[in-house]
């Protein structure tokens, strides 16, 4: 036997993005705190133990702050010019830096002035790093090499200039202390094995590399330059992966997150994107003021920084999760008796009752289905109803039509109900998903409430401002409908100079149609 | 031979329910009483032997094991209804309308008779139902009654201890004291009431002087006094707001039931307005409702072919369906792939899923899924197209409302899912065109899978629209797919009328108006046209297998064309009115059903020989408008040669009667045998000694006849082993004498003689094949009206007519050489 069935209300696929998991977690940061430094921000690294602070790299200054400090905590500035690439040891206890003028510094984190200085790198040095047994440091610069140095003696290690351009990013890997990798202007990323004289694998990425990137398997490489980001296999020799072409200017900055699913990437054209590194799409994008020069991700994905060409650091906190730990510690107890017995599986000799699940059903269902047609329409046109879920009222509204007694509910209202209805009707009836409908409840409230027009001020507006809204849609129907004249005309054109397929009608709708009129 | 009109018709008129201790459940059933069983809904017994519609059925009030029907065939049977024995036949004459028993008189019944010289006047007799030994007997001692009586089973009742009958027509009530013998006569009035207040039924109170009326207006009024004259009063109990179609009181008097076009049964509490109860949405109106004779069940029958078994605390039990009557079959015969049910419109805004096997409503499938007023005048949404995908996986459904200007189309996909073994809605299309949607078809391969689907929608908007299947494959996201617009193609702005792909799936033929369009179905180029003028294309197919260069269409002036698709030429046309045009999926045949001056004819033939393979004239009185080909499970043994297109699929026709027929090689009772005998005799099987003895002889006497060879033999002893079981599980006290069925029961165990000579046989089967062959030949000739009609009554008339001369004459007949004709 049937039941009631309710009304049916025409859903609406939202249009644009759909909430996936991913945006749910990347969505979930709170407001940006926006830093003003001196200059460009060309790196920021974290620290990677507690309490993960970060070091900034702006114009001639490496800047120091922590976790939820607006204002740097440690500021080394005594570079002659301009500091790049300020990166942490993985124990956080010193710090390397290159400088415009050719020398690598290291810093202990607690002191102000440079344990070491390096010297043999003829021009500016974009490019310094710890190789993973954190005692020797490598460094890449514009005059095309890249060193080598020794922590303890401060003396070079091995050099190598095989790039025909500026070197200008780099990694180390985290698997091997001896290898590292640097990515130069003259579009390759060559890998170093520092106990051998010459690179070990090159690989020729088609653009200047901007950044590169290892994973922490030290299996795959990240590349990017130019519009592209592109993952290599380093196990098969440099194999191309995967090329991802998803901004518009050149990518300045790649970045892992912490638990290495996501790759980020920040680019000149003011987005960063959050690809999958197992499908290699992206899965979400933020969008910045101006240029991103640098990115990083603290442990945890607890902070996102984002450097500038203007200069502003972009720190996004994430929200602390503690509102549902509350909530599900009321809920416990009630939960365990909802679930009890939910387990038990009946034995062979035991009567089964099955329990009738309770039908809960909608104020308007409830009185749809007793055939209050009046009531029913007074309970979509409550303002949370009507503001929020027009389809609900306009659904119930078609729902009455169909049984025929829109009119007699819609009839006998007072003044401020027929100007609630006629606000509804003005402001919805030019969606093309309620037009049909509203029509004709429009229809029916001129054709009930026309005697007494004139009668109330408010109603005579609320009749203006309907006649208003569908005259300004008809213009802009007419309007639409001179374009798709002209566009006719283009698209016919188009047709003629293919000679060839004249019935190659392979489009959408309108052009489709068009075309075969043309043929016959 | 073939039973043209071997038919299994289903039928809901004239039908009473009456329930014996709420076991059995009994339902007149076109020409068959059916017994049901109430606890499984079984169809247990399936009673024929009326020649015509069964009327009235009632329960011996003196033994209730057996059961009186009547008939239009102007008899009255008694049965045996456990075993379906049939007891007594009584012969009364006239056409019998209803049927009434009553306890008080023995070998009285009251039946319903039209009255002499009079048309539409009818009378209540008694029937003195004669003691005689034999079984058929004359009932002819009819004594009137009453006069003036209405022809419906409701409008007569009998009251309390059968001491009056109360009996009602338009606004007259008259009772009639028995004993008394007097006889009151009430009107209402109908001017003093707005409202149509005609009697609609009428149910006497068991106990007391009571007696309850339906009325048009939906009103029920309780008559008591009503042996004065004068003082007799009346209370009125109002709910329904259409006409009362049956009332029923409880055993005790307390609850009177009533139900109508609402669907909704009304109980009524101790004759008072203000205590009642409904059971709402029972589906579809109410026609009667029947009370068990301990009161503890009672069913309504309904206008769509079904029974609802209601427990006596108006809780809903169980419902017995078969085959939904609905008011329209717009979206054709459809087979499901997936269980080889009949998919067609049942209940408003659902589809029925019609098991064929089992005469049982598999399920129903609510499509619009939006709550059913039954109101007149509502404009209501209904399904106008279904079709499956070749492996059953998806559905596609439209819907329209009944306005015209603006019909609301809906287009549905629904997804089978194994989990929940029924289909989910995927995706829905508002206003998928701007106009009707004429047809609709997958394109079905079945090497390239699920990925290939595509959907041809036709449209009276001038174009056609191809949908495709989008899969939005995210590996992380779970898979989900949906179905989008993928071309939209058109042809001189004529309206598109009908879509259909070939068999490989690369062509999809399109007509529009007088021209048929074929389009690749990869690029959507148009190949090329066929047009044969005049008159619309009314309907398209491709040929299959070794036929599948042809493309058959039938027009509106009466052609049926045959193209060549390779050549792009006619191949042939003839002159017949086609109605419907259905391909067999399983072979090359292709049937035409045309429709000729009241009367339908069935044409079987393959696109690569103009002349037709069989052809049945006459096949049913009304126009044929639907027909559709079930896959057999597995294919049937047919010994002629006529009917080997039967082999592989049998063919369904439904008619503007909305009756479901069939062409079967068997007759009637064979096919009865599996379905309705078997099931209760198997089940009930006692294991006894001699049983097993029993058994035991009857599996040796298989294995002989395998043994030997004989497969005629071997059918004989199966049709004998029935009436063996039959013997075996009758009980013994409705069981004649031992020494009257001694024979049959050596008979049956008999080896029979042949009774056809095979050169008999073969001589029969030449006379047929030639038959068909002239058949054909006059049917090239694209045949004149005239002609066609007076070879038609050659055609019936042949088997018994043609002598030797005639016969030589038909054979000069077949030598001649009528290529020519052809080759017009």
């Amino acid at each position: 036997m049937a039941t009631y069935k309710p009304v049916v209300v025409q859903a609406c696929p939202k249009l644009g993005e759909k909430i996936t998991q991913d945006t749910l977690y990347w969505r979930g940061y709170k407001t940006p705190v926006q830093i003003k430094e001196f200059g460009a921000i060309n790196k920021i690294d974290f620290s990677p133990v507690p309490p993960y602070n970060y070091a900034v790299t702006a114009s001639s200054r490496v800047h120091i702050y922590g976790r939820y400090s607006q204002e740097p905590i440690k500021a080394f500035s005594r570079f002659r010019d301009a500091a790049y690439c300020a990166t942490y040891r993985d124990d956080g206890c010193l710090l390397t830096a290159g400088s415009e003028d050719g020398s690598v510094c290291l810093f202990d984190t607690s002191g102000k002035a440079p344990l070491r200085q390096f010297e043999g790198h003829t021009k500016a040095v974009h490019l310094a790093g710890f190789l993973s047994d954190k005692y020797r440091i490598f460094s890449g610069g514009d005059d095309y090499s890249s060193n080598v140095w020794d922590i303890p003696s401060g003396g070079k290690i091995i050099s190598y200039s095989e790039h025909t351009d500026y070197v200008r990013c780099g990694c180390a890997s985290k698997v091997n202390a001896d290898v590292f990798i640097t990515g130069s202007y003259d579009h390759t990323v060559k890998l170093f094995d520092a106990r051998t004289k010459s690179s070990v694998m090159t690989i020729e990425h088609g653009h200047p590399v901007e950044s590169v990137l290892l994973f922490p398997s030290g299996g795959l490489l990240v590349s990017a330059g130019g519009r592209y980001v592109k993952v290599w296999d380093v196990l098969k020799g440099g194999q191309l992966l995967v090329s991802l072409k998803n901004h518009h200017k050149t990518v300045t900055c790649l970045c892992l997150n912490s638990s290495g699913q996501r790759l980020l990437s920040g680019s000149l054209d003011r987005h960063v994107k959050i690809y999958s590194t197992t499908s290699y799409k992206v899965v979400h994008s933020f969008s910045y003021a101006t240029s991103i020069l640098s990115l990083a991700l603290s442990p945890e994905d607890e902070t996102i920084v984002v450097g500038m060409t203007n200069g502003v650091l972009n720190v996004k906190h994430r929200k602390p999760e503690e509102k549902n730990e509350s909530s599900q510690k009321k809920r416990q107890p009630a939960y365990r008796t909802y679930v009890k017995g939910r387990t038990y599986m009946p034995k062979q000799e035991d009567f089964c009752v099955s329990k009738p699940v309770k039908r809960v059903l909608r104020k308007y269902d409830k009185l749809l289905r007793g055939f209050q047609s009046s009531k029913a329409l007074d309970a979509v046109l409550e303002p949370p109803i009507m503001l929020h879920t027009p389809e609900v009222t306009v659904a119930v509204m078609q729902e009455l039509y169909r049984r025929g007694t829109l009119r007699s509910a819609l009839a006998g209202r007072d003044e401020k109900q027929v100007n609630l209805l006629l606000t509804f009707v003005a402001r919805r009836v030019i969606e093309p998903r309620f037009t049909p409908v509203l029509v004709t409840v429009a229809d029916m409230i001129t054709d009930i409430y026309q005697p007494v027009v004139g009668q109330s001020a408010i109603v005579d507006r609320q009749f203006l401002k309907l006649q208003q809204a569908i005259g300004k849609e008809i213009d802009y129907q007419e309007e639409l409908l001179e374009v798709l004249g002209m566009m006719d005309t283009l698209f016919a054109t188009f047709t003629k100079k293919r000679d060839k397929c004249l019935e190659e009608n392979k489009s959408n709708g309108v052009t489709g149609i068009i075309e075969t009129n043309m043929n016959y | 031979m073939v039973a043209p009109g071997a038919l299994r018709v289903v039928r809901c008129g004239g039908s009473a329910v009456r329930g014996a201790r709420a076991v059995y459940l009994l339902c007149a059933s076109g020409d068959f009483v059916k017994v049901y069983s109430v606890s499984t809904e079984e169809t247990l017994r399936l009673i024929g032997g009326h020649a015509d519609l069964v009327t009235g059925i009632q329960l011996n009030p003196h033994n209730h094991m057996q059961l009186y029907s009547s008939s239009l065939d102007g008899t009255i049977k008694l049965w045996d209804f456990m075993d379906g024995i049939l007891i007594k036949t009584f012969t009364v004459g006239s056409q019998l309308l209803a049927l009434y028993t009553l306890a008080a008189a023995e070998d009285l019944v009251f039946v319903v008779i039209p009255k002499k010289g009079e048309r539409d006047t009818f009378q209540l007799v008694s029937v003195q139902l004669t003691k005689g030994a034999g079984q058929n007997l004359e009932g002819k001692e009819l004594s009137v009654v009453l006069d003036g009586v209405g022809a419906s089973v409701k409008h007569i009742a009998f009251g309390r201890e059968g001491t009056y009958v109360v009996s009602v027509k338009d606004v007259n009530l008259q009772v009639y004291f028995f004993k008394q013998r007097v006889l009151n006569r009430f009107s209402l009035s109908t001017v003093k009431t707005k409202g149509d207040n005609r009697f609609s039924c009428v149910m006497c109170h068991p106990t007391e002087d009571c007696i309850a009326t339906g009325h048009a207006d939906g009103k029920i009024r309780l008559w008591r006094n009503f042996h004065l004259r004068k003082e007799y009063t009346y209370s009125t109990l109002h709910w329904h707001h259409d006409t009362v179609m049956d009332l029923a009181f409880s055993m005790e008097g307390t609850r009177l039931l009533s139900g109508g076009v609402e669907s909704v049964l009304v109980q009524w509490h101790n004759e008072s307005s203000c205590q009642k109860d409904f059971l709402p949405r029972l589906g579809s109106p109410i026609e009667y409702i029947s009370m068990s004779s301990d009161g503890a069940l009672c069913c309504t029958l309904h206008t769509d072919n079904r029974i609802t078994i209601i427990n006596s605390n108006l809780r809903f039990s169980r419902s017995i369906q078969g085959l939904i009557r609905s008011r329209d079959v717009k979206t054709g015969l459809v087979v499901d792939p997936r269980t080889k049910a009949l998919v067609l419109n049942g209940e408003p805004g659902h589809l029925q899923f019609y098991s064929l096997q089992s005469d049982q409503q598999l399920f129903s499938l609510d499509i619009v899924q939006r709550q059913y007023i039954h109101q007149a005048g509502l404009k209501q949404s209904d399904l106008v197209k279904v079709a499956f995908s070749a492996q059953g996986t998806w559905l596609a459904t439209v819907e329209e409302s009944e306005e015209v200007t603006d019909p609301e189309l809906q287009l549905k996909l629904w997804f089978y899912s194994e989990e929940t073994q029924s289909f989910t809605l995927n995706t829905r299309v508002n206003s998928p065109h701007d106009n009707h949607i004429t047809d609709m078809c997958f394109r079905d391969v079945n090497e390239l899978g699920d990925h290939s689907l595509i959907l041809v929608t036709a449209g009276r908007d001038c174009v056609f629209k191809v949908w495709v299947m989008v899969e939005d494959t995210d590996p992380e996201v779970h898979q989900s797919v949906s179905w989008s617009c993928d071309f939209v193609g058109s042809y001189h702005n004529y309206q598109a009328t009908n879509c259909c792909f070939s068999e490989d799936g690369s062509l999809l033929a399109v007509s529009f108006e007088e021209t048929v369009t074929v389009w690749d179905s990869r690029t959507w180029d148009l190949k090329c046209t066929f047009c044969h003028p005049p008159g619309n294309i009314r309907n398209i197919c491709f040929g299959r297998l070794t036929c599948s260069k042809y493309l058959i269409g039938a027009t509106d002036y009466g052609f049926l064309c045959c193209w060549n698709l390779l050549t792009c030429a006619l191949e042939w046309n003839a002159h017949l009115n086609v109605v419907v045009l259905q391909p067999d999926p399983l072979s090359e045949h292709i049937v035409a059903v045309s429709w000729l001056s009241k009367e339908s004819s069935l044409f079987v033939f393959k696109p690569n020989m103009p002349r037709p393979i069989y052809i049945q004239r006459n096949l049913c009185k009304e126009k044929i408008l639907l027909a559709a080909f079930v896959p057999r499970d597995e294919p049937e043994v047919i010994s002629s040669e006529k009917y080997l297109w039967l082999r592989k699929s049998q063919l369904f026709f439904l008619t503007d009667t909305q009756e479901l027929l069939t062409l079967s090689t068997k007759s009637l009772e064979e096919r009865l045998t599996p379905s309705s005998k078997q099931l209760a005799v198997e089940e009930s099987v006692p294991v006894t000694p001699f049983s097993l003895l029993l058994g035991k002889h009857r599996h040796q006497q298989a294995q002989e006849d395998v043994n030997l060879g004989k497969p005629v033999v071997h059918n004989k002893q199966e049709q004998a082993s029935p009436a063996v079981k039959e013997l075996l599980h009758t009980p013994a006290h409705v069981l004649p004498s031992a020494s009257f069925l001694c024979t049959i029961f050596i008979n049956s165990l008999l080896i029979s003689k042949e009774n056809k000579s095979a050169e008999e046989v073969a001589d029969e089967v030449e006379m047929e094949s030639e038959k068909a062959e002239d058949d054909s030949d006059e049917e090239d000739v694209t045949a004149m009206e005239q002609e066609d009609t007076s070879h038609m009554e050659l055609l019936g008339e042949m088997p018994c007519k043609v002598s030797k001369s005639q016969e030589k004459e038909l054979r000069k007949l077949r030598k001649v050489d009528y290529s020519w004709i052809a080759a017009l």
